[in-house]
């Protein structure tokens, strides 16, 4: 019988394994250092917050890998021969393959700061990150002061965690406002003022230049390039990103950039080899997306893929539309289609923005200037339907559409109050336009 | 603030120490007329029990409610004892006239029950003569108490948005020491109501006033029950509106929950009573009111003229028509969630402990065996209790009538729906009965999951399978099973509270009445995939 060996149990490479239990009877064996179970990583910050368990973040029952016949091996993979087709264990034990599926995901950048090793410097991805985080801040009086470096989605979340323990933390952002590389302006600034509502120390336009160690190589303070500024503390996070985690697979012949490269098929340059999700780069980035994706869905997706190729199906990796959601503190935040920050878009790309004038709440859509096609919707404080503005995207909608049937996108709960006759009124009123908003009409939302 | 907060708990806690201890209090006994008039009220005719309470209970001694319950106690069993042995002589000599006879002298009814009846008339001291200093000593400082402790939570939670910090990081809310103290408190609680109520009439004493001025009689363990309820439901509802301020859903539902419960839980049916009605919840659907065809109810109701009739019908309409029409269009929400007094303390007091509801597959099995054993249960009883009332019968295919009403009162209404369902709130989480026993929970089920417009439907492929949905789920459905597959969530346990939406971090959940068209969309492939992929996966 076939043999799929899948490194990385996360859920690129368990959505794979599941797929090709459900389509074939090959044997099926997952290789993980981490944990031996599945869990959610996105879920971490809420285990150290005290919403949740570890348990709580498996989303499978542990019987449920004995069930469906996929085996677990916990193990650290140091060398891939792809002659033999075998994979060697740290621990010197080996197993061979017949169809191998690189699933290892990311590991947090360090740019070579000085004392990027001390103790008491970590990131925020791993299960051992979150064990190393509850020893060294497991309270305001162990943890005086967190600084945390690099302003994406993890450095935030890394700082709501140490807040909900009360935990004073300064936030380093190299950029000027909060994730402007990504962000239009007006929502950037809002996350801003998010931030310090929080009470955390947002410092913009500000770098790391050394962590210092006290006599026990314990972090004491940090320094800051720009100022010189001391800041005492007893933590310090690295957030600036992730790279992919394929240093084992240098030397196997396996072809590398920063991650594994694979074309459409999710296929590397040897036979039977194939890469997933965090770790996987395109060779040619697929329209508007990135090479390497470190996205929770592309991983999946990517999973869903390479099991149907595996399982003689050969299909091909097309992600569909763009959208993203997180989660910035209290506000919620959802993405379809592509808006690009002022930094980044096109000259033919224009906003139509709305924000509350007292609420964290606010929405930015991206149309061509010349065609008013829709191009993609950022909302901060509503939340949306996908699968509307996946149609829209898909039948190349112009903005005048998607605001006058804004209604049914809504997905907001029940008896929330509803902005879109303002955000009409809004466009109406600075392009001269009578755009009437339609009534939600369930007759339109489930015909997709 | 904290220190407020810390007021707060010191000020409830001096009142709920003041409420336990105010049983332990007070002087018991009867002269010889309160007796006789007692006796001839229940119509006693046995020499042995007047003779056995007056040498009990007729006394200058300052007994505490514990001796007086023992000796009442006492009374009836010697008494019945010497009937029952005098039934056991003449049947052996098949002397079935003296038999007969023996059985009228023989007290029936639960000894605590009677010695609370007696307790009540019995009892004096300092409870009883300043009721309403006690009133201000027990509730006045828990509900005074429990605000200072709830309101600075506006300031302390920081801005509106979800605050789940730290409850798996606290004793109370994570099964700790706290947790295990409140289990114990509160299954004591309802076993002294369900069981010892004579141990609970100082109780009534303080509520005395109150109860008199709502209804013109004086207050019963149950009426003590009832406005405990409601004032616990309400002080807890602040807390739900300063947790949940942000969410418009959480707070209407709040709001309507306490105005079902207090206006037609508790006044109507007080209101009903001081006019000389049959005291009836107009919300409180069979089979959950499960005495509501028992030929006591159906008596009284038939006897009590035109509203007597209109409670009749209205009963029967509410659990053939409207419940299921109403499930039909919003879920069985509108009634879990949103009406019942079971589901309103579930809501309010039983918010704190909501995510300790079993989620692995065993749990959801056991879920299903046994709610629609209850069901099954509940409407043989009825159909026993319906078939005997007509008949005139006492037993209907075997089964005694009076046999299958007490062992469903004992077993789930005392013991499923009160002890267990309540008492282990801190510890297997706040809907153990809506969950695993509740007859119209199971039969709203049905509906909700076969022909129903309601779902909770996901959001594409948002799902980051996260699990704040499936941890905050108090009825233990495993959401995020369902959404990380792009699927709407279609169960029949599901009463709507939403929670699982409130707590997505992406906003993957909505809760919501639509066509019943698409409803059920078991995918294999998530949104974001492109179309051709989807069509792959679905030929085959």
């Amino acid at each position: 019988m076939k043999h799929i060996v899948i490194i990385g149990n996360g859920i690129s490479g368990v959505t794979a394994a599941r797929h090709i239990r459900k389509n074939s009877d090959y044997k099926i064996t997952i290789v993980s250092a981490e944990t031996k179970y599945f869990f959610s990583r996105t879920a971490l910050m809420y285990i150290y917050m005290g919403h949740m368990k570890f348990e709580h973040t498996q989303p499978y029952e542990n019987w449920f890998w004995d069930k469906n016949r996929i085996d677990l091996k916990e193990g650290f993979v140091s060398k891939i021969n792809t002659d033999a087709k075998t994979l060697e264990f740290k621990d010197a034990s080996s197993l061979s393959y017949d169809s191998l599926i690189i699933a290892t995901g990311s590991k947090p950048n360090k740019f070579g700061w000085p004392g990027q090793d001390l103790k008491g410097v970590m990131g925020m991805y791993h299960k051992q990150d979150l064990e190393n985080l509850e020893k060294h801040a497991p309270n305001n009086n162990v943890c005086k002061r967190a600084v945390i470096v690099g302003g994406g989605l993890i450095g935030i979340e890394l700082a709501e965690m140490l807040r909900s323990r009360d935990i004073p933390v300064t936030f380093l952002v190299r950029e000027a406002s909060f994730w402007n590389g990504v962000l239009p302006t007006q929502e950037s600034e809002m996350i801003n003022k998010h931030i310090k509502e929080h009470h955390i120390d947002l410092r913009l336009s500000t770098n790391l230049k050394e962590i210092k160690s006290d006599e026990n190589g314990r972090v004491k303070s940090i320094i800051i390039e720009e100022t010189g500024e001391e800041i005492f503390c007893d933590v310090v996070g690295l957030t600036a990103g992730v790279t992919p985690n394929i240093d084992f697979i240098k030397d196997s012949g396996i072809e590398t950039n920063r991650g594994v490269l694979v074309n459409r098929f999710l296929e590397t340059n040897i036979d039977d080899v194939y890469a997933i999700g965090d770790c996987a780069e395109q060779h040619k980035a697929i329209g508007q997306r990135r090479n390497i994706e470190a996205v929770w869905y592309t991983g999946r997706m990517m999973g869903e893929t390479v099991a149907q190729t595996i399982c003689n199906k050969k299909t091909e990796y097309k992600p569909g539309h763009w959208f993203n959601s997180a989660k910035f503190l209290d506000i919620e935040y959802q993405t379809y289609g592509w808006v690009f920050s002022e930094r980044s878009k096109q000259e033919n790309e224009v906003y139509f923005q709305w924000q509350h004038p007292i609420e964290n709440i606010c929405i930015t859509i991206s149309y061509d200037k010349n065609t008013h096609k829709f191009l993609g919707i950022n909302t901060f404080g509503i939340r949306m339907r996908h699968e509307i503005f996946d149609k829209w995207l898909t039948e190349n909608q112009s903005i005048e559409h998607v605001l006058e049937y804004l209604a049914d996108a809504n997905f907001d709960p029940e008896f929330y109050k509803l902005y879109e006759a303002g955000i009409v009124a809004k466009f109406n009123k600075e392009n001269n336009t009578n755009i009437k908003l339609k009534k939600k009409s369930w007759k339109r939302i489930f015909s997709i | 603030m904290k220190l407020i907060k810390q007021t707060g708990l010191v000020l409830f806690l001096i009142g709920l120490t003041i409420f336990t201890a105010s049983i332990f209090t007070g002087n018991f006994s009867f002269t010889q007329k309160d007796l006789d008039t007692f006796i001839s009220e229940k119509g006693y005719k046995s020499e042995i029990i007047k003779e056995e309470l007056q040498k009990a209970i007729v006394t200058e001694e300052n007994l505490t409610i514990f001796q007086f319950s023992k000796r009442i106690r006492n009374a009836v069993k010697i008494n019945n004892q010497h009937y029952n042995d005098l039934i056991a002589k003449y049947n052996a000599a098949k002397n079935w006239t003296e038999k007969g006879k023996q059985y009228q002298y023989r007290i029936n009814g639960k000894p605590h029950n009677i010695s609370y009846e007696i307790a009540k008339k019995a009892g004096s001291g300092f409870v009883k003569e300043n009721a309403g200093l006690m009133w201000f000593l027990t509730f006045g400082l828990g509900i005074i108490g429990a605000l200072l402790f709830i309101i600075p939570n506006l300031i302390l939670l920081g801005k509106p948005g979800i605050k789940n910090d730290g409850i798996y990081l606290e004793s109370a809310t994570n099964r700790g020491w706290i947790a295990w103290l409140v289990l114990v408190y509160l299954v004591t609680f309802y076993l002294v109501l369900y069981f010892m109520p004579d141990y609970a009439v100082n109780w009534t004493f303080i509520l005395d006033p109150i109860s008199e001025a709502l209804n013109g009689g004086e207050a019963s363990q149950w009426f003590v029950y009832g406005f405990l309820y409601c004032t616990i439901m309400l002080t807890m509802g602040v807390r739900m509106f300063i947790k949940y301020r942000h969410n418009k859903y959480q707070i209407v539902r709040t709001i309507s929950v306490l105005f079902f419960q207090i206006v037609f839980a508790f006044l109507i049916p007080e209101i009903m009573a001081s006019l000389g009605k049959p005291g009836y919840d107009f919300k409180n659907a069979f089979p959950l009111d499960y005495d509501f065809f028992w030929e006591w109810n159906l008596k009284s109701l038939t006897e009590s003229g035109g509203i007597g009739i209109f409670i009749l019908v209205w009963g029967i309409v509410l659990t053939l028509i409207i419940v299921p029409i109403m499930v039909y269009f919003f879920g069985k929400r509108w009634y879990c969630s949103w009406v019942c007094g079971c589901g309103g303390l579930a809501e309010t007091l039983g918010d704190p402990y909501r995510q300790h509801s079993n989620k692995s597959l065993n749990a959801w099995k056991l879920e299903r065996w046994l709610i629609h054993t209850v069901l099954v249960f509940s409407v043989v009883m009825t159909i026993v209790t319906l078939y005997c009332y007509f008949s005139g019968t006492s037993s209907f295919l075997g089964i005694k009538s009076q046999w299958i009403k007490d062992t469903y009162s004992f077993l789930i209404g005392a013991w499923f729906a009160g002890v267990i369902g309540t008492g282990f709130y801190p510890i297997f989480g706040n809907r153990v009965w809506c969950r695993f026993g509740c007859p119209l929970a199971a039969y709203l089920g049905f509906v909700q999951r076969f022909k129903s417009r309601f779902r909770i439907t996901t959001n594409g492929g948002q799902c980051i399978s996260c699990g704040n949905c499936s941890t905050y789920c108090e009825q233990g459905i495993d959401v995020r099973s369902y959404a990380q597959k792009g699927e709407n969530i279609v169960r029949s346990s599901c009463v709507g509270c939403g929670i699982c939406s409130a707590v997505c971090p992406r906003g993957v959940l909505k809760l919501e009445n639509g066509p019943e068209d698409g409803r059920i969309n078991p995918t294999e492939i998530l949104l974001g995939n492109d179309v051709d992929l989807m069509q792959l996966i679905n030929k085959k």
